[in-house]
């Protein structure tokens, strides 16, 4: 798990100045989904930048471990999930949706694949997809694999990864020879260079909506909900390969 | 219950301790009674696994397995086939993954058998190969028995680096500690827990078996 820690200079200098006025800054605890990395490490950059009092402390990971890990009283304050699913469970009536996640099938720079045809390729043997029974981009990807009228003849090739990351890992690893990752991973600063892509049409499968809820009250925690389902999250959301609510 | 998978995972420690006793057991006899001078540098290897987060030696061994590594690459044109995903690729990054718990018990034991005995049977005109058979292995048997008996239990409670390299395919290189991840995962408490408690149960027997006899080999056979 990945964590990325905003206390950054500036926050140390507004503390010293802020010495004679009682404004410490406020704490922000984030458990979010892994897909989130990419377009949150500089989504946290600009949160910051509108609101330098509130330090961010984001932790990246599975939903279902969060999941848990809250329920057994993790003290984070605000957790956006993967699955629209797990936020439900804790808080069904707190929950703000602000994405919806978009799959792709991605092969490597050096493979001689088409990503559009991949799938149906016979010389493929291994095709790499997030395990179905837990993590949601690997439901999208068999819902999207059925609905193409692809799942019978590829079922005997899928290999399942434990959460998406680990699924392009085994792509980029040559271990398996294309698969469907998330949009967000395929568009991701370290990979888009590697592979090439192609996106699956969003009618192919049932939406993967990631939502958010709030843990713990704070203004922080409502200034970063509002901000992530403003203008400045939404563009960045998108760039980074999510669909929009209400889009 | 996940009878596949704990029969695989069953299957998998099995072969895993038997290779590991057949290639661990003359590693740990060169390590025991060598005096290279850099002998040290093959023993920090060998411990290597042990201080490897399990997900970091998976991600290299996935590599090193993969078809485009030069492994990968010789293993496909004897084969056809691919290591990563399949079960002796499991096997083989088992093999590696256990190999401290092999070799280090088995290599400190015969280290400590009394060297008056090895000379003796050297005089006595015994070759170094009878020797080793009949003198060393015999008097360390228990070191050995403590090295399958950790591999064995290691292997079935493996999880980091099947993870990395298995790919989650059902009779294949779908283990019991993945399943019971999985049942964690999609939130399915009971039956993850049903399934550690199986998992419990039988490591418990089985080590329970093991050490009881050990026991009465023990006692026909005085050590010390």
């Amino acid at each position: 798990m990945i964590v990325a820690r905003f206390a950054a200079v500036a926050g140390m200098v507004a503390l010293y100045s802020a010495c004679g006025h009682p404004s410490a800054p406020r704490k922000l605890s984030i458990a979010a989904a892994a897909d989130l990395q990419f377009a949150l490490a500089d989504g946290a950059r600009q949160f910051h930048q509108q609101h330098p009092q509130t330090e961010l402390a984001i932790d990246y990971g599975s939903s279902g471990n969060f999941y848990a890990q809250i329920r057994n009283g993790a003290p984070f304050d605000l957790f956006l999930s993967a699955d629209v699913q797990y936020a439900r469970n804790l808080a069904p009536d707190a929950v703000f949706i602000y994405a919806a996640g978009r799959i792709a099938v991605w092969v490597p720079v050096s493979s001689k694949l088409d990503p559009a045809t991949a799938l149906r390729d016979p010389s493929v043997r291994r095709i790499a997809i997030a395990n179905p029974q837990h993590a949601p981009y690997g439901r999208a990807a068999e819902a999207a694999l059925r609905s193409m009228g692809l799942y019978e003849s590829v079922e005997k090739k899928l290999v399942l990864g434990e959460n998406i990351s680990q699924t392009l890992q085994f792509i980029q690893s040559g271990a398996a020879d294309t698969g469907i990752v998330a949009l967000s991973l395929a568009l991701a600063p370290t990979v888009r260079a590697q592979g090439r892509y192609w996106e699956v049409p969003v009618s192919a499968y049932p939406k993967i909506e990631q939502g958010g809820v709030i843990l713990k009250d704070s203004l922080a925690a409502r200034e970063f909900r509002e901000w992530l389902l403003g203008p400045s999250g939404r563009s960045l959301l998108k760039q980074f390969g999510f669909s929009l609510p209400g889009e | 219950m996940d009878w596949q998978a704990i029969w695989l995972s069953v299957r998998l420690s099995v072969f895993t301790t038997a290779i590991l006793l057949a290639v661990g057991t003359p590693l740990a006899a060169w390590l025991a009674f060598s005096r290279w001078r850099w002998k040290f540098l093959v023993e920090a290897v060998v411990a290597l696994p042990l201080v490897l987060p399990p997900t970091v030696l998976g991600f290299y061994i996935l590599l090193a397995i993969g078809p485009r590594s030069p492994l990968g690459a010789l293993y496909g044109k004897i084969t056809g086939g691919i290591l990563p995903f399949s079960f002796q690729g499991l096997l083989l990054a088992s093999v590696l993954y256990s190999l401290p718990f092999t070799v280090q018990p088995v290599a400190s034991s015969f280290a400590s058998v009394d060297r008056g005995l090895v000379e003796a049977s050297w005089c006595l005109g015994a070759s170094r190969f009878a020797t080793f058979r009949r003198i060393v292995v015999p008097l360390s048997r228990r070191g050995i028995a403590t090295g399958a008996i950790l591999s064995f239990a290691h292997t079935m409670g493996e999880f980091g680096v099947v993870l990395m390299v298995g790919g989650n395919i059902a009779g294949v290189t779908r283990t019991v500690s993945i399943t019971i991840y999985d049942q964690v995962q999609a939130l399915d408490y009971a039956a993850a827990t049903q399934t550690s408690l199986f998992l419990l149960a039988l490591s418990f027997l089985v080590l329970a078996f093991t050490y009881a006899f050990q026991r009465r080999v023990w006692n026909v056979w005085p050590m010390s």
